[in-house]
């Protein structure tokens, strides 16, 4: 069934769309984060190729040795390559930030546009389990999950995807709240749509912008939370590289080796760096009041 | 007020309901019989059945839902297999560390961002906003921990100013407790900090705009005044919100920081009990953290409440 004034607002949404990409490529600094998570996802796809050493190969011969022409940025305890871990970690990062927000997405955004759509008793209990999630402080619910479904990066990503959930409820839900106002689903309520052909082809893509930008924002706290797990022993496990499992053993090694911490830490922080710079220019693009 | 109040804990109650059967749930999903995991590593049959009654483990598990709920009523949250304590008294022993950590980076988060928030707005798309702007998105990206390893490298590792880990109490040594607490506590603020800067900086432009403003402007107060004395105070209210609801993140926070300089607090005591597969704290305190963040956030609504008179307690327009 086709519904009356369908076209003209694929026309509106696809002018929409195409402003807010000109806005945002007229952003330098969003540009130049899109560019540095380009690099580390290039950098993870092709870590066998661009690692110079095999990343958890020990070599009891070089531990702990300092930068040199040999090891770029030095070896850890075991005598692995520090470059080559840093280069393989991206892979976990990456996975994790990416994997856990598709599982978040996944599960917030269909309850978002069940409890928005349909109100009443239905969005009462979504919004009441909503606020239970938020009531637990993120980490402290992924650390339990993770604690009880076993330390792994699987069960990492799956812990920080149901962490995550809530803030995708809260917005979809907010999202289809003020779609569902509009003139064009009153009428094609009115031409008899069924509720799920509204859903799909008029809620959903009205809240697709800033869905994106949470999932963008998302990411670069996902990336913070998987080294974090890992950090505390709760995601990847040794000896597979891992920048926050990295640090975890580089603390013990500060005063021998201090190199041993700074290249997985500042790594983190320019790739979360580049996603949040990136949320932020994708916001600005989609948000026309700015 | 009554009213709005009662209505807000009514709210509350339904979510704690869920918050506890989560939290239950979550022990279930432990794989294998619970009755072995609580044991730990006594692996004696007589203490595993001392356990499977104890805690009515072949009971259907709605009932022994309502048993453990009739438990946490009455203030008990188990005990710990590893030191026999009640978790209630271990989360009592463990909470004013994390409390006396919490308020300082409180504090040095609220130092830092309010006044830079206020210039950045002040002195909007200038190179201090820029900067500003660009410190308050580092603060957010920069992992905690790893800040704390990188401060502990320069401070106490390379320079010797402050030492490095390790906790002192503050009713023993003051001093001594502030040295030690100072790095840790603002390695926590940061993120804190950010968060407070990038809305105290929007709310400061938002009130910036408003006809009050350009009235006392055209009165002829002087620049700084009319920031300090009229911008300002409206300013504040949704940074305090804010605030309010960074506090499930400072404990988040306060769980990697523990951890890096070795204080003994709520945040260690978790990571210490997971480990030690020590499930019925590591169930307390979850339980625990959910049930304080519903409370405090239920003050904090009922205070923004006494404090704005423009909330209406019915629910429709004041």
């Amino acid at each position: 069934m086709s519904v009356q004034g369908l076209e003209p607002l694929k026309a509106r949404r696809f002018k929409i769309q195409n402003r807010a990409l000109r806005r945002f490529l007229s952003r330098p600094v969003a540009l130049i984060a899109g560019l540095v998570i380009l690099f580390f996802v290039i950098i993870a796809v092709f870590a066998p190729q661009l690692a110079p050493y095999d990343p958890a190969k020990p070599d009891f011969v070089s531990v702990r040795k300092p930068p040199s022409d040999t090891y770029l940025l030095g070896t850890d305890e075991n005598g692995r390559d520090i470059l080559s871990r840093v280069i393989y970690g991206a892979r976990a990062s990456l996975v994790a930030g990416v994997i856990s927000v598709f599982i978040a997405v996944l599960l917030g955004v269909p309850f978002g546009l069940i409890s928005g759509y349909y109100s009443g008793f239905l969005d009462e209990v979504i919004m009441r389990f909503t606020d239970a999630l938020l009531a637990f402080p993120f980490l402290i619910l992924a650390v339990a999950l993770a604690a009880a479904l076993g330390p792994s990066l699987t069960n990492a990503m799956i812990a920080i995807g149901i962490a995550s959930t809530p803030a995708f409820i809260r917005l979809t839900r907010g999202q289809v709240l003020s779609v569902k106002a509009e003139e064009f689903v009153q009428a094609a309520k009115a031409s008899g749509a069924r509720d799920w052909r509204i859903i799909l082809l008029y809620v959903l893509p009205n809240s697709f912008a800033p869905i994106l930008v949470q999932a963008t924002v998302t990411i670069a706290g996902a990336i913070i939370a998987e080294s974090s797990l890992s950090f505390l022993g709760l995601g990847v496990q040794p000896p597979t590289p891992s920048w926050g499992g990295m640090l975890n053993v580089a603390k013990n090694y500060m005063n021998q080796a201090p190199w041993m911490a700074v290249w997985p830490g500042l790594s983190i922080f320019v790739t979360v760096l580049a996603f949040n710079l990136f949320g932020d220019g994708l916001r600005d693009a989609f948000d026309p009041r700015d | 007020m009554l009213p709005f109040i009662f209505q807000r804990i009514f709210t509350a109650i339904p979510t704690l309901i869920i918050v506890t059967v989560m939290v239950f749930s979550i022990q279930r999903l432990l794989p294998g019989d619970p009755a072995l995991i609580l044991a730990g590593e006594e692996q004696d049959p007589q203490v595993i059945e001392y356990i499977r009654d104890k805690y009515r483990l072949n009971d259907p598990i709605p009932v022994q839902y309502f048993a453990w709920l009739g438990q946490v009523l009455q203030g008990n949250l188990g005990q710990s297999i590893r030191t026999n304590q009640p978790v209630t008294q271990l989360i009592f022993q463990k909470l004013p560390v994390t409390i006396e950590l919490a308020l300082i980076s409180i504090l040095i988060a609220v130092l830092i961002s309010i006044p830079v928030g206020v210039i950045s707005a002040v002195r909007k798309n200038s190179l201090i906003d820029y900067t500003g702007t660009f410190f308050a998105l580092s603060g957010l990206s920069i992992p905690n921990f790893w800040l704390g390893i990188m401060l502990i490298l320069l401070i106490s590792v390379r320079w010797d100013l402050l030492p490095a880990s390790g906790f002192v109490p503050f009713n023993e040594e003051p001093l001594e407790n502030l040295k030690r607490m100072i790095m840790p506590a603002f390695v926590l603020g940061t993120g804190l900090a950010a968060v407070l800067m990038r809305q105290m900086r929007s709310s400061m432009l938002e009130v910036l705009k408003q006809d009050y403003i350009r009235t006392a402007e055209a009165k002829g107060l002087i620049k700084h005044l009319v920031v300090l004395r009229h911008a300002l105070r409206n300013a504040l209210i949704p940074v305090i919100t804010i605030l309010g609801l960074q506090l499930g993140g400072l404990l988040s926070g306060a769980v990697l920081t523990e951890q890096v300089f070795t204080i003994p607090g709520f945040g260690k005591l978790v990571v210490d009990a997971v480990f030690n597969r020590d499930y019925a704290v590591v169930q307390g305190v979850v339980l625990f953290t959910a049930a304080a963040y519903i409370f405090i956030n239920l003050l904090v609504d009922v205070a923004y409440a006494l404090a704005n008179p423009r909330i209406s307690f019915s629910g429709g327009k004041s």
